[in-house]
């Protein structure tokens, strides 16, 4: 049955593109985009370095891990912790002034758990996230983030529609 | 670039951060159920977000290193971002997108998530540190074991 409901899942031409694709409008995610640009840019006008998320996952460990894999992110690890901070804060913005509150999701805590395992490990053998390699590397037009991005993305996708297909929600 | 910072280099990193964290929030990123809504077809925003971004932060890798030489704050050279390429590069992205593709949360947007008051992040928060860890680990022991002039193989 799982594997029935998987092919259809996949093989659905419907779901490539959906009655409605965009159900929620596109301003929200163009506009909020080009801010998560801007963001990057001021710090790149003022510094001349193209910021990533996911390194300060290993910059901070530094702090308390004398692993030798750390250690080359020392120098900019009190940054990173800055640049950090002013993403919770930014969003935490919004959530006062826009969004009117709290948010909580949904989705379990194993898949949060086990996911982010996941991309701990692989954004950080995979040399990128979704804002070094996706933002800052396909802005640069680098191939090798052109292919960092294809590579996640694509196996994104199917493993989210594995996941719904099986039955997995929220 | 450690020593002798310029005193704003601190406060211009943490201006751009709230920008950055205030932009992900907008564009509901911060949810991972939007996320999920891309990957599963039903809502197709995100390249908005990510190509949106991508095309403003390219405008300033392309003008900024032909109008200027250095930073102000750093002195550091204007360069684009280009990583080497080598079959890290598959693997990890393929490692990544399973977690992406599972969780709906990717680094930037979890940090962001719990600035909307998201507790239930800290468990992918949590995941993402013990991966980093799994792999720090894993690669600080390999890397020695290459230098050891001792190794047998």
């Amino acid at each position: 049955m799982i594997e029935i409901a998987l092919f259809a899942e996949l093989a659905a031409p419907g779901q490539i593109v959906p009655a409605e694709p965009f159900p929620n409008g596109i301003s929200r995610y163009a506009i909020g985009g080009l801010l998560v640009g801007l963001g990057a840019v001021v710090i790149y006008l003022g510094t001349g370095i193209a910021a990533g998320a996911s390194t300060f996952l290993e910059s901070t460990l530094s702090y308390v891990s004398d692993q030798s894999r750390f250690k080359q992110y020392r120098a900019s690890r009190d940054w990173r912790i800055v640049f950090t901070l002013g993403i919770i804060l930014g969003a935490a913005v919004y959530a006062v002034f826009w969004q009117g509150g709290t948010w909580t999701t949904d989705v379990q805590p194993w898949r949060l758990l086990l996911g982010g395992v996941l991309v701990g490990i692989g954004t950080r053998v995979g040399k990128g996230c979704t804002s070094g390699h996706g933002v800052c590397g396909v802005g640069s037009a680098s191939k090798t983030s052109i292919v960092g991005v294809i590579t996640f993305l694509t196996v994104a996708i199917v493993t989210a529609q594995i996941v719904q297909a099986v039955g997995v929600s929220p | 670039m450690t020593r002798n910072r310029h005193p704003l280099f601190m406060p211009l990193i943490l201006v751009g951060g709230l920008i950055f964290g205030f932009g992900l929030a907008y564009s509901h990123m911060a949810r991972p159920e939007v996320v999920l809504d891309f990957l599963q077809f039903d809502d197709l925003g995100l390249p908005f977000v990510m190509f949106g971004a991508a095309i403003v932060s390219g405008i300033a890798f392309a003008i900024m290193p032909r109008i200027r030489d250095s930073a102000p704050l750093t002195g550091d050279v204007y360069r684009r971002r280009l990583k080497s390429f080598d079959r890290n590069v598959l693997i990890g992205g393929g490692i990544f997108g399973v977690g992406w593709g599972l969780s709906g949360i990717c680094p930037g947007a979890a940090y962001a998530s719990l600035g909307i008051g998201n507790v239930a992040i800290l468990w992918a928060l949590v995941g993402m540190f013990a991966g980093a860890y799994l792999q720090g680990v894993w690669r600080s022991k390999r890397a020695a074991a290459d230098s050891s002039p001792a190794s047998a193989d």
